[in-house]
Formats: structure tokens, C-alpha cells, sequence
């Protein structure tokens, strides 16, 4: 937990000379508000914070380096692992932007399944951030509710990638295989109960008075402050700012679908917390809209072309060809046109991009990964300056942070 | 563009009114260790109001420091810390340019191209001491990289035995 560190008046900014009563305390990196690894060192002025530092990289990998010596194919785990709640969402982005430098469009029924799962990792993330944000400020049973739901959730990850979080499953040209037809009912089963199950936590929250003094006119950003911090997401709808990627710049039949983008007025955490409710609610419309198009909507999965995508397993038992072609795939890999994409989706936690620069070969040559987590708490000092001591865990909770893919 | 202008530029970017594009979305570095300039580092801007981006690019050496963003954008402030941590940009005017993702302590710049994947140290609890030690790494099997070029489209490593070729037909009319 937290412990004071050191007590050294002399050796602060000089601004407050001969006051003792500015120290300086480590927050983490074992903190059960800190969401992971994360390392805060802050200084106190009695027990208003006056400057915050957080020390991240707790939890860096080196993904960027591993992804330069790995095929197409290979790196695609990797973004799995960054924000490990929405695994999805993150191999959407990085699928997009392969697709973007090939110039393939992926069938409609992958990018229904895409959408379909999207949304679900937006319930996971939504789901896991909401009810963690009330532990820290001290309610225990949303979690317990929450971690219910998402555990339901996680199954319909594992029956239509054989695993729970590390899914591999939307692959540059579609997704990897296609979903059974009592999945998606099962899927469809599950979205009407959901929304009882978002009333139930609401009605412990929304209304709660001690949630509301936590969190309301907590961290306050304008707009101005939240587009120069290059805010994203939930944190800049809740400004007020009508911006979203899946309706200001669509990707996969985003357009095709019906769904509406809660926005906030005061840009608290509390309306980060409503926004977030209310996105939950409509990513369920979105799930059902998709459950009932695919029911209607028969076809592949993947593009038709054995250079980038595998071909089936049957095939294999009888064409030389597709033998050769999976062979080719699984070590060498394809090769992509030269090119620079950059691809961004609306993640659950606001805007994660990729981008690649191809040379040419099978590898990529550079992979930047924009993590919404990274741009969000390099902006905690702005948030936290002024504010107690027992607020900075309930600003870290609102901005929805997960070391996976902040540090990389 | 030039190293130079980076900060005007992006201060037309951002307050032009045919422009707007006030929201940052990224900063990243690039390394290419055959040219002079070695770095690349790229700008990625968003106009939320015109629903546009835009992708600004400058190169830099080792040596020469980058004009630093921070005043116009505060989102600059970790992008230009994390590419100086992972490349080794220096970035000119920045408050604050420590490292940011690597370790404490840690030496050189991970993400040149002339950095091994492995890196240069390894660390393991040590029952003895009762604390972390940092050692040399050792690798337990050499790093396997494969040629990925098709032989088709040319091998840049000789095939044992190929320097005989320009000999052999010489050899065959002495006898």
C-alpha cells in the first residue's frame, strides 16, 4: 500500500520553502486501485496532490521489437496480449490495417462476426472497468455481478476460438472460422437477460449517494483540454465531444447498423461511468442486430485467396495445391505490397491504431501501436493536480487503463 | 519535411482554420540504419471537426535533436519521452526527456534496427543474495532467422560449393 517514502521538504520545487508538510509517496507498483503495474509517485501537500509521476513500462515487452521478426501471421497474438480484457478489438485494428496495405474487403459475414465480437470485448472491457471503478471507491458487490456476465461472455470467446481471452481469431482477411448456428442463438439468448443484468448494477450505482460523492466533478476535463491531451472514447465523449470512429469514420458495416453515441456534459468521472453504461446497452442492439443477420446471411468467412488465407483442412487431404499453399503459409508467410497504413478502431477504451510500415517481405519493418491507455494516463497529472489523495484512485479507475497494452 | 519547421507546422495544422487538426493521435520513431539521416519520426494528427488525418513525417540523426511539441500539444510529452527511450531521438525544449518504458537503468535504445531481440542483459532472482541479479545473456540455443526470400527471387548467401562454378569449365579443357 501506500508509505511514505522520503521526507524532505528542502529538496521540493522550492515554491513552498519551509513548509513541511509537502512529502512525497509511492503509490504501487503492487496497489489494488492501480489496475496492474502501475508506479505513482506523488507529492503531497497535506493531502491535496500536487504533482503526480507515474512510472510506467512495469510491464513493457517489447512487442513493437517482437512483431519486426515475425510473419503477418505470427504477430497477430501479440495483440491479444496488449488490452487483455477486449483481446478482440486489438487484432480488429491490426487485421484492418493488413487488410488496408493488401487491398482486400473481407466478406460480409466476417465482418458481421467482427462486429458481433467487437462489441462483445466492448461488454468485457466496459463491464470489467465499471464495476472495478465502484471497488475502488468502495462497493464490493458490482464486481461480483460484473465478473458473472463476463464470464458468460468469455465462453462465447472460447466456443468460437477454442479460447477464453487469447483468442487469434480475427485474422487479416476475415476471421478464423466460422460461427456455429447455435452460437449465435446462444448469443442472441444472452443479450436481453444482459440488459437486466446492466439494470441490477445501474440500481446499485447510479443513484448510490456515496458513488456519486466519489465521483461526480472528479477529474473534470474540457474539450479543449481532452482534444489537445488527444483524448479518445469515452473519456472525450463524456466532454461533450460527439466523436466516434464506428460513426465518424465507419469500418466493417458499421453503417448498415443502428446504434446511438451517448455523450456526456460535464466530463466527470461520473459521466464517464453513464457513458459507459450506456454503450454497454447499445452494444447489446448491435450484437442483436448482428445475431440476426447472420442467421440470414450464409457465406464465407475469409477472402478467397490462398495466398492469405489458409485453405480448409478437407481441402488439404486432397489438392496438392492447397497443401502447398498452407505449407507456403506457415513458414513463409505472404508478402505485402510496400506501403504505410495506419489503421484505428474504436476500441472500448477509446482510439487504438496500428501503424505499419512494409517493406516489401513477409515481416513488417515497423509497427506502431497507438494505445488509448498510453495517451490516457500520460494526462494523469493534468487530471489529479489539486485533487485529494483518495481521488487519484477514483480518476485511474474512470480513465480505464490496462498495462498490457499502455506499457506494450 | 524539414526538422526545422516541425513545430510552425504543426501549429498551422492545428489553428488553421481550413486545417484544425487539434487532436494528436500519435508520435513515432523510425529507424532505417542504412541512410544518413537514420530516424524517422512520424506525426499522426487528427481534425475531429473535418473528420480528416494527416501523417507528418521529418528525419533526424542521432545526434540532432528534434523541436519538441509539448508547448503546442501536452499528449507530446510521453510520445517524444518513449520514442527518445526507444530510439534514441532527442527532442529539443522538452521539459522532462527521461527515459519512459524501459527499464530503470537500462542501457541503449531497443527498438534500433542494430539492437538484438534478445538484448544485452538478463535477470534472474538470485536464492543467495535474496534479490534480483542482472547478467550477461546467455542463450540456451543460437537465435534461429531464416532466409525468407524465395530462392526464386534471388538468395543473397552462396551455396557451399558455388565459388567452383567460374573454375570448372577452365579446369575441363586442361587435361
Amino acid at each position: 500500500m501506500a508509505e511514505i517514502e522520503t521526507k524532505a521538504p528542502e529538496l521540493d520545487s522550492g515554491k513552498r520553502e519551509g513548509d513541511d508538510r509537502t512529502f512525497t509517496i509511492n503509490f504501487g507498483p503492487q496497489h489494488p486501485a492501480a489496475h496492474g503495474v502501475l508506479r505513482l509517485v506523488l507529492e503531497l501537500d497535506g493531502e491535496v496532490v500536487e504533482r503526480v509521476d507515474p512510472h510506467i513500462g512495469l510491464l513493457h515487452r517489447g512487442t513493437e521489437k517482437l512483431i519486426e521478426y515475425k510473419t503477418y501471421l505470427q504477430a497477430l497474438p501479440y495483440f491479444d496480449r496488449l488490452d487483455y480484457v477486449a483481446p478482440m478489438n486489438q487484432e480488429h485494428a491490426y487485421s484492418l490495417a493488413v487488410e488496408k496495405l493488401v487491398g482486400v474487403a473481407v466478406p460480409k459475414r466476417a465482418q458481421l462476426i467482427r462486429v458481433l465480437y467487437s462489441e462483445i470485448g466492448r461488454l468485457l472491457s466496459h463491464l470489467l472497468n465499471v464495476t472495478t471503478q465502484a471497488m475502488d471507491v468502495g462497493a464490493l458487490t458490482p464486481p461480483l455481478w460484473g465478473f458473472e456476465e463476463r464470464e458468460k461472455l468469455m465462453v462465447f470467446y472460447e466456443r468460437a476460438s477454442g479460447s477464453r481471452m487469447h483468442a487469434a481469431y480475427m485474422r487479416p482477411g476475415g476471421v478464423h472460422q466460422d460461427l456455429p448456428p447455435e452460437l449465435v442463438d446462444d448469443i442472441y439468448a444472452f443479450c436481453d437477460p444482459f440488459l437486466k443484468s446492466c439494470d441490477d448494477i445501474e440500481g446499485l450505482l447510479t443513484d448510490n449517494r456515496i458513488f456519486k460523492q466519489r465521483n461526480v466533478d472528479i477529474g473534470v476535463v474540457s474539450q479543449e483540454d481532452g482534444w489537445a491531451h488527444g483524448f479518445s472514447g469515452a473519456m472525450i465523449r463524456s466532454t461533450g465531444a460527439a466523436w466516434d470512429l464506428r460513426k465518424s469514420q465507419p469500418y466493417e458495416c458499421y453503417d448498415e447498423l443502428e446504434f446511438d453515441i451517448p455523450i456526456g456534459k460535464n466530463g466527470d468521472c461520473y459521466d464517464r461511468y453513464l457513458i459507459r453504461m450506456e454503450e454497454m446497452r447499445q452494444s447489446v442492439r448491435l450484437m442483436k442486430q448482428c445475431c440476426e443477420r447472420l442467421t440470414t446471411t450464409p457465406g464465407p468467412v475469409t477472402v478467397d485467396n490462398h495466398k492469405m488465407v489458409p485453405p480448409r483442412r478437407a481441402q488439404m487431404k486432397g489438392s496438392m495445391e492447397a497443401l502447398i499453399h498452407h505449407f507456403k503459409l506457415y513458414t513463409e508467410g505472404y508478402h505485402v505490397p510496400k506501403g504505410e497504413p495506419y489503421a484505428a478502431v474504436e476500441a472500448p477504451k477509446g482510439e487504438f491504431g496500428v501503424y505499419l510500415v512494409s517493406d516489401g517481405t513477409n515481416r513488417p519493418y515497423r509497427c506502431k501501436i497507438r494505445a488509448p491507455s498510453f495517451v490516457h494516463l500520460a494526462a494523469l497529472e493534468f487530471l489529479c493536480r489539486g485533487h485529494m489523495l483518495a481521488d487519484v484512485s477514483a480518476v485511474i479507475g474512470s480513465i480505464d487503463i490496462v498495462f498490457g497494452e499502455c506499457d506494450r | 519535411m524539414k526538422r526545422d519547421s516541425i513545430p510552425e507546422v504543426i501549429a498551422f495544422l492545428r489553428d488553421d482554420a481550413r486545417c484544425r487538426f487539434g487532436c494528436l493521435i500519435d508520435i513515432c520513431g523510425a529507424d532505417y540504419p542504412e541512410r544518413d539521416e537514420r530516424f524517422d519520426v512520424v506525426y499522426h494528427l487528427l481534425s475531429p471537426w473535418l473528420n480528416q488525418r494527416i501523417r507528418v513525417r521529418a528525419t533526424a540523426r542521432a545526434e540532432t535533436p528534434v523541436p519538441s511539441i509539448v508547448e503546442l500539444f501536452p499528449a507530446a510529452n510521453w510520445f517524444e519521452r518513449e520514442a527518445y527511450d526507444l530510439y534514441g531521438i532527442l527532442f529539443e525544449g522538452h521539459p522532462d526527456l527521461r527515459r519512459l518504458l524501459t527499464d530503470y537503468g537500462f542501457q541503449g535504445h531497443p527498438l534500433r534496427k542494430d539492437f538484438p531481440l534478445t538484448g544485452f542483459v538478463e535477470l534472474r532472482y538470485d536464492d543467495e543474495l535474496k534479490r534480483v541479479v542482472y547478467e550477461p545473456v546467455k542463450l540456451m540455443q543460437e537465435y534461429r532467422s531464416f532466409d525468407f526470400l524465395s530462392p526464386w527471387e534471388g538468395m543473397d548467401t552462396a551455396i557451399p560449393g558455388d565459388e567452383k562454378a567460374g573454375e570448372a569449365p577452365d579446369r575441363k579443357g586442361e587435361p
